[in-house]
């Protein structure tokens, strides 16, 4: 257990915070040195500003000296992934191709996170254009996990989780297209929460695959993600797939939302592949629910093998697409070499994009073309209609499914060179991005090596509160997050 | 051997909105270049597009009017392509969706002369999709330059079945269909500033034949006139390939209006795939019966229905039908002002011949005239009525036009009304008359009628051209009995 100010919930924070007993310049002050301190170790930024970060917090402090009703975050240090535009900072995507471009517009979450008195605090590194599972496709550097430095911190969000986990912010946000969020949030031991597709507006978040794509919260608890999705979530007319529908007021919820809940096991996620000690963690945490009062049942989703499949199909299609503007033209890495238009093109994207980038650009481009479209796009498109169907159905029997986050704990940098055992990483989180659904991820016990594990949950669209609700229940028996990593 | 042409239009048209398609920025024509731009218009990352209703909506009432069936969703397609002047190297538009299918363009032939109506015809339509336009590229010598301002404007695509054969009926139908789309309010479709522009798809076959020939794509018909000169090169230049034994190859050409010349562009080997596919950030949109409603409650009569209504209920005669509706501010004021006359060929002829020449010498749109309709209508009916003469008519219609006064206040304050009774001067004018022509009499004594108008003329040179008609031939007619 640690006291440090730097692994303070948000909750402790407001209300010190709001007895003065705390300036948020005090705090920020705080979160700079021990980011300065733990970066060379961890790697989870980059870039951060800390000027601009202590004239926000100095504002904060002014706004509540007003004696003005404090914002939800007033005063909170909250990090960002490199792909949520902020005015006036560097938005790289971890690429090569936007190495130096400065967005000159806000995200919709960051008008939001910013209306709520959030300080705003640094770029967090993250896998190229947030296609990968462990950071290490960042153009920049890797990012290390804070419970053991040499292994990876999941991804794409990894900068997200690392972040959060070494002490270097009090809440960040990432994006999750096949598991960005959850899984990192379980290789570091933090809670991750997707959110259902449209509940927060993707405006400001550069696009991976757009049908899957949606920005969630990494917190140290239930209750502090229930804060954050406060903040973010609602309708945007920028965004025509953001939902119309009423914000409850998530925190209050949790009080409310009481079990017993019936819970659903799909048989499909446990099996070969997941590691022996988080199968154990996860049936401990099913055990720990049975005994109070829920009602377990083993359910199937028997279109859970073709999900990785449909994934890397639509999720590569909409990224050949949505990353075609990125080609020196207006802005971001332009090739000095070129002859002509053509060149141009040709060079600046050979040259600004990485391997595992180009690799989802063409196999996007091939799944589009002509007569190659209704094999591949087309089918895809009706299975993931299955997929869903599954999931639909599921919900007619059970409140919330439990399954393993990830099938493996942290894995170590450069163990998996192989594409496609890196895609096996997201086995558990995909079906969820597929299905457009809410899931979170919360820590469920260390392994032997002292690796975090994590417990999702996954619940019907909308229903937040009480995917929040069954988490916390877990949470308040087993408060993992409160171990911290020595760094 | 005879050759037939096979004519397709596809002609793009912007639409008149306040802002852009997919986003809130000002749309509009020659501001300072990229000054209309925001992160939507550019692609700068993590921009979302947002439909814009109003374009929407255009698309409809377009489809409306040219009997199209308007589909119960509207969905939108990316379709892939790299080219500077397109931001996001894609382009958002509709593909196997389009929001309006099928319809027709009547057109007008020429008739045989200028006062005879020719022909009517409906031309079929394919589709017509709504999609954004791209930036403007202009070269230099060393450098290329972009313009974003254009990017993103509404533009519709309408596309014709391939159903015209000559460059006339190609002239006649984008004639038609500009002047409907100015008609409903859609575009102002000025083809200079590029708010319509059309490609031609061209093949000629034997007569006879029903198979169709190698089509050839005309693009650059920069205005409506290069439309029909450019078809009707291509027309002769493919009929003389094939006479000297050649083949039509499938290509892209591209016409030089200023030169009356074409030259290749691209063949079909260089064609794209566009990889098109449902643009996942847009959701479809449901176009409901009551949506189709409330724009059908906005649609105008189409120029050529208000055309054979003008002909059938006003009797006007084709020229004068024809030149009022080819604008329909024009239409509508010589509408209000017949009415409220009631005599719609009087104020048609004013219209066409006084008022167009006045405006066009002024060089004044219409909507500036000073002559407000219930002005002119009362003007013609004092002219009908007899209360002023054609010739004090014209200087009355002068001044009005000049000043915007009243043709009442004008006669009046001019002295230009004719008497309405019979002054002893004029009774002395007339006997004067009959005393002078003594032929006459005798003939209008023997019966002919016609005979009492010799004595008209002098009795109107004596008054100096200001006597009432009316009540000459009423004087004159007493006289005559009398005597």
């Amino acid at each position: 257990m640690s006291s440090e100010l730097f692994f303070s919930t948000i909750g402790d924070l407001r209300a010190r915070l709001d007895s003065r007993d705390l300036s948020a310049v005090e705090l920020m002050g705080v979160m700079i040195a021990r980011t300065k301190a733990v970066e060379p170790l961890v790697g989870a930024f980059n870039s951060f500003d800390e000027r601009d970060a202590l004239a926000q917090a100095a504002a904060s402090d002014a706004r509540r000296a007003t004696g003005a009703t404090p914002g939800a975050l007033e005063g909170i240090p909250v990090g960002l992934k490199d792909v949520i535009a902020v005015n006036g900072q560097p938005l790289t995507a971890s690429s090569k191709m936007l190495a130096n471009f400065v967005s000159p517009y806000d995200a919709t979450v960051t008008t939001r996170l910013k209306g709520a008195g959030a300080v705003l605090w640094g770029r967090l590194n993250c896998d190229e254009f947030a296609m990968g599972s462990s950071t290490e496709n960042s153009a920049f550097h890797p990012t290390g996990n804070p419970w053991d430095v040499t292994r990876v911190p999941g991804g794409s969000s990894g900068g997200s989780s690392a972040a959060l986990a070494a002490g270097e912010a009090i809440a960040t946000l990432g994006s999750d297209t096949g598991g960005s969020i959850r899984q990192p949030a379980a290789l570091c031991g933090v809670v991750g929460l997707k959110p259902t597709y449209g509940l927060v507006s993707r405006y400001g978040l550069i696009a991976y695959a757009s049908s899957l794509d949606q920005i969630g919260p990494f917190t140290r608890t239930v209750e502090d993600a229930a804060i954050v999705l406060g903040v973010i979530a609602g309708h945007d007319e920028l965004d025509s797939t953001s939902w119309k529908a009423a914000i409850p007021d998530y925190r209050a919820e949790l009080q409310r939302k009481q079990g017993p809940w019936t819970l659903g096991i799909p048989k499909e996620y446990f099996a070969e592949g997941l590691d022996p000690e988080i199968g154990a963690a996860v049936a401990a945490a099913i055990a720990f629910y049975e005994s109070q009062g829920c009602r377990i049942k083993e359910i199937s989703l028997p279109h859970t093998q073709y999900c990785l499949d449909t994934y890397y199909i639509i999720a590569t299609a909409e990224a050949s697409s949505n990353l075609a503007r990125y080609d020196g033209v207006r802005y971001g890495h332009r090739s000095q070499q070129a002859k002509d238009v053509v060149d141009l093109y040709f060079k600046s994207r050979a040259e600004g994009f990485g391997a595992e980038v180009k690799r989802r650009i063409i196999l996007g481009t091939y799944v589009l073309s002509s007569g190659y479209y209704d094999a591949f796009y087309l089918r895809a498109q009706k299975v993931r209609t299955l997929i869903r169907q599954d999931f639909t159905n599921a919900f007619q029997e059970v409140d919330a499914l439990i399954t393993p986050t990830s099938p493996i704990p942290a894995f170590k940098m450069g163990a998996k060179s192989d594409p496609l055992a890196m895609y096996l990483c997201d086995i558990y989180t995909i079906g969820v991005n597929l299905a457009g659904l809410p899931a979170i991820s919360v820590p469920c016990g260390f392994t032997r090596g002292n690796l975090p594990m994590g417990l999702q949950l996954i619940g019907p669209p909308l229903q937040e509160a009480n995917l929040l609700a069954i988490a916390q229940a877990y949470e308040r028996a087993y408060p993992w997050s409160q171990r911290h990593p020595l760094l | 051997m005879n050759y037939e042409a096979v004519i397709g239009l596809e002609v793009h048209v912007q639409i008149r909105t306040h802002s852009k398609v997919f986003t809130r920025v000002a749309a509009g024509y020659g501001h300072e270049p990229n000054t209309l731009t925001d992160p939507v218009v550019l692609g700068l990352p993590g921009a979302l597009p947002m439909m814009n209703k109003a374009a929407l909506d255009a698309v409809i009432k377009a489809g409306l009017l040219l009997s199209c069936k308007i589909a119960p969703v509207c969905k939108w397609d990316r379709k892939n392509y790299f080219y500077p002047d397109s931001p996001k190297n894609y382009q958002i538009s509709q593909y196997d969706q389009p929001i309006c299918l099928g319809g027709s363009v009547e057109i007008e032939l020429p008739g045989a002369a200028r006062n005879i109506m020719g022909e009517h015809k409906k031309i079929p339509l394919t589709r017509i999709h709504l999609e954004e336009d791209v930036g403007k590229l202009s070269h230099g010598i060393t450098e290329s330059l972009v313009d974003y301002n254009r990017a993103g404007t509404p533009l519709m695509e309408i596309v014709s079945d391939p159903a015209m054969h000559t460059a006339e009926e190609a002239y006649a139908y984008l004639s038609s269909l500009r002047s409907t789309m100015i008609y409903g309010g859609i575009s102002d479709c000025d083809m200079e500033k590029g708010q319509l522009r059309c490609d031609a798809n061209i093949s000629i076959r034997p007569v006879g034949q029903t198979a169709l020939g190698t089509k050839v794509e005309l693009k650059n018909l920069n205005s409506i006139s290069f439309v029909r000169d450019g078809i009707a090169h291509e027309i002769k230049r493919q009929t003389g390939v094939l006479e000297r034994g050649g083949v039509i190859v499938q290509e892209t050409r591209d016409y030089d209006g200023t030169t009356g010349t074409s030259q290749s562009l691209r063949s079909k080997e260089d064609a794209h795939d566009y990889r098109y596919f449902p643009d996942p950030d847009l959701l479809p949109v449901r176009v409901d019966a009551a949506w189709q409603a409330r724009i059908q409650a906005e649609c105008p009569e189409l120029p050529f229905d208000k055309q054979r209504r003008f002909m059938e209920r006003y009797q006007l005669p084709y020229t004068l039908a024809s030149v009022l509706v080819g604008d329909r501010g024009l239409a509508d004021y010589f509408e209000e002002a017949a009415q409220i006359s009631g005599k719609p060929q009087g104020v048609g002829n004013w219209v066409v011949n006084d008022l167009l020449r006045e405006l066009g010498s002024a060089n004044l749109p219409l909507k500036h005239a000073k002559v407000r309709p219930a002005d002119l209508a009362a003007l013609v009916q004092m002219l009908e009525a007899g209360t002023i003469l054609s010739h004090a008519a014209k200087e009355i219609f002068s001044e009005m036009f000049a000043t915007g006064d009243q043709p009442e206040a004008i006669a009046d304050r001019r002295g230009l009304k004719v008497a309405s009774t019979a002054s002893d001067e004029l009774e002395q004018w007339c006997r004067e008359a009959i005393a002078t022509n003594p032929r006459a009499l005798a003939e209008f004594k023997g019966g002919k009628e016609s005979a009492i108008n010799a004595f008209k003329g002098p009795v109107m040179k004596a008054a100096k051209g200001k006597a009432n008609p009316k009540l000459v031939d009423e004087v004159l007619r007493k006289l005559l009995i009398a005597s």
